[in-house]
């Protein structure tokens, strides 16, 4: 461990943020926010240990559990439950909710409500900073069920064959739905994957944001140095249901147990630092409060914000044509 | 203003070098684009000029359209062409879920301008994968533009606003179209999205048509007016999302009698889309039934006689105008 004490601080707010974020989305899930919604609770590594690795002008394409995504990206906290709500203040106007929320101004390119439906965006959106002669790095996050869509293959290897900086990045949660990894898809590393591709595969412990960190800026840094792109995956677990309300017959609640109790990354990094005093538990209480304050902030925000216009359906539906 | 005659495939490559000499954030990718230059020289020289900017891509359709929807939303203007529109379906969702949703599902955050060249139509000869029209599917997908071109000069005018459009757009581009001949304005040509055109001015009817099939529309008219002595009113979509719907309605208003002639299927096709539209709006000018001229219901057959027998030409327009105009 060699992240200097900003950076770890930064790093446990980033988890926090967002563990507090979905269970705050839980509290208030069937009564003021509806629809469904993907939780992220125990993933927070992933997302955290990557986007503290990017810069703002780099992009992320994300899922139907974007979340997670979007706030580790640096998303404004009251938009995004203001978008969950479904209020005109959201980052999305209330077009969009939580399976097709988007932070553009934090270079979050959107959820998607369509499982590997990120793959070609992201890969398009590396060929733009190609293009352009930017150095700004693209990651896709997706999931071990999105692996199986074909859109992973046309995707990675177009990205390959043209050395696109772009990470895919893999949340393998051991579940799509309700579906083990195991029963659908023919390798237990999906990274392993990325040989068929010749480009670099690595798998990590997800649950561990020290190892996603190291890996994701080791890969990061190569793209952005014209490397290309690569794999990484994280192997974590998804400790709410699918989504809000999945009665979860298909695993035991032993199983979820274990990772709660043993697995759970924000106790594991709390330990990890503990164990080596790098950050005071008064700079452990100041991150929880400060968190507390921005989601009170941003809840109230959210509620007191006005909901849509009706008439105003319609707009959006195409882009203002400027005159070029 | 001169103009100088020129085949479709030259007028929009044209259209493609003005515009990314113009913009350098516009770029083009799609299959044997390099060496072949396009199925149809629609893009030969084109690597010659902007070298990485024109690129040859693997045979996969999905992520040409994905990409160029995650090129767009980044900042670039990708023009992505897709071989033979006869493999559109392939990219689907990527059209449907991705290109069309975006900006309106994250409330108008991101833009979409990605420009998707789709050769369609029949294909002499070619059968039933290759041969066909699928434009209607894209009628009713909000957040799409979709414009259909009918010269080389409107081919060329609709292709650069669709490049600097801040939306997508679908070029449907008939395959035949290609080797026509036709005169293009010297000057800069820009050809409005959502704007139809009336290319011959009449009374005693109207006739909406599009594409490469206008061509055929017009030869029925010549012969008809000859043996009539009366004028027909035609007019060229252009595009058919949005469709122009009062260039059409004012036309019948006057005329009171319609007949829609494509190449694509006639059940299910625009002309269902445009009798309707003239029934809501327009029902107490009619005088005559409308009448929807289109190919047979059935896959393109490949034995010549089968096709011709599948297909619709200007013979149909003739017999149609015949029924309204005795
Ligand atoms: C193309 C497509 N197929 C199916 C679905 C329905 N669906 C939504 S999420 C999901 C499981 C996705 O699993 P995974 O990619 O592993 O992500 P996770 O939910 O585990 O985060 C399915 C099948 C969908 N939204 N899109």
């Amino acid at each position: 461990m060699t992240l200097n004490k900003d950076k770890l601080i930064d790093i446990y707010y980033n988890m926090l943020r967002i563990r507090r974020f979905e269970e705050t989305v839980k509290k208030k899930h069937g009564k003021q926010i509806i629809g469904p919604a993907h939780l992220y609770i125990g993933e927070e590594a992933v997302a955290t240990g990557v986007c503290s690795n990017l810069l703002r002008e780099d992009l992320v394409t994300s899922t139907h559990r974007g979340h997670g995504h979007t706030l580790a990206k640096g998303a404004n906290l009251r938009k995004a439950f203001a978008e969950l709500y479904g209020k005109e203040t959201g980052y999305c106007k209330g077009r969009g909710g939580s399976m097709h929320l988007a932070a553009f101004d934090v270079g979050m390119l959107g959820a998607n409500g369509v499982v590997g439906g990120g793959f070609n965006i992201a890969t398009g959106a590396a060929l733009t900073q190609q293009i352009l002669n930017k150095k700004n790095v693209v990651v896709c996050f997706f999931g071990d069920g999105a692996s199986n869509r074909g859109t992973f293959h046309e995707a990675v290897n177009l990205a390959a064959l043209w050395n696109l900086p772009v990470i895919y990045v893999c949340e393998n949660n051991g579940w799509a739905s309700t579906t083990n990894s195991l029963d659908s898809t023919a390798v237990v590393n999906i990274a392993d994957r990325a040989r068929g591709y010749g480009i670099k595969g690595i798998t990590v412990d997800g649950n561990d944001v020290f190892a996603v960190y190291n890996a994701a800026q080791k890969l990061i840094k190569a793209a952005r140095n014209g490397d290309g792109p690569a794999i990484l995956e994280a192997k974590t677990y998804r400790i709410e249901g699918h989504f809000l309300g999945d009665p979860q017959k298909y695993r035991t609640a032993s199983e979820v147990e274990e990772w709660k109790l043993n697995n759970d990354p924000i106790e594991r990094f709390l330990k990890a630092i503990r164990a080596t005093g790098e950050v005071s538990e008064p700079e452990i209480e100041n991150v929880k409060r400060r968190i507390e304050d921005e989601l009170e902030d941003a809840v109230q925000f959210a509620e007191r914000s006005i909901v849509p216009t009706p008439e105003d359906a319609l707009e959006d539906v195409y882009a203002k044509e400027a005159a070029r | 203003m001169t103009k100088v005659l020129k085949i479709f495939s030259d007028a929009t490559l044209e259209a493609m070098e003005e515009e990314m000499q113009r913009d350098p954030s516009v770029f083009v990718y799609g299959e044997d684009i390099i060496k072949q230059g396009g199925i149809w020289g629609q893009f030969k020289g084109l690597h010659n000029k902007f070298g990485d900017r024109v690129r040859d891509t693997p045979i996969s359709e999905t992520a040409l359209v994905g990409a160029g929807v995650g090129a767009a939303l980044a900042g670039g203007r990708p023009v992505v062409d897709l071989h033979y529109a006869d493999f559109i379906g392939i990219t689907m969702d990527e059209i449907l879920n991705q290109m069309a949703k975006a900006h309106y599902m994250f409330g108008g955050q991101g833009k979409v301008p990605l420009v998707l060249r789709a050769p369609d139509g029949v294909f002499p000869h070619a059968a039933a994968q290759h041969s066909q029209s699928l434009e209607t599917w894209f009628v009713s997908i909000p957040g799409i533009k979709v414009v259909i071109p009918s010269t080389p000069e409107n081919g060329k005018g609709l292709l650069k606003a669709a490049i600097r459009s801040n939306n997508p757009v679908i070029f449907f581009e008939n395959k035949k179209l290609f080797s026509v001949k036709g005169l293009v304005r010297d000057s800069e040509v820009i050809t409005p999205l959502d704007k139809a055109e009336i290319v011959h001015k009449g009374e005693a009817l109207t006739i909406v048509s599009y594409g490469y099939f206008l061509g055929e529309v017009l030869k029925a008219v010549e012969i008809a007016e000859k043996k009539h002595s009366s004028r027909i009113e035609v007019i060229d979509l252009r595009s058919i999302n949005p469709i122009d719907e009062e260039t059409i309605i004012k036309s019948v208003k006057k005329t009171g009698k319609l007949i829609i002639a494509h190449e694509a299927i006639k059940i299910g096709g625009v002309g269902s889309e445009v009798a309707a539209i003239v029934a809501e709006k327009a029902f107490d000018y009619i005088k005559k039934p409308i009448i929807r001229v289109g190919a047979k219901f059935s896959p393109l057959p490949f034995s010549p006689q089968l096709e011709e027998s599948v297909t619709t030409s200007s013979k149909d327009v003739l017999a149609a105008i015949e029924k309204l105009l005795v």
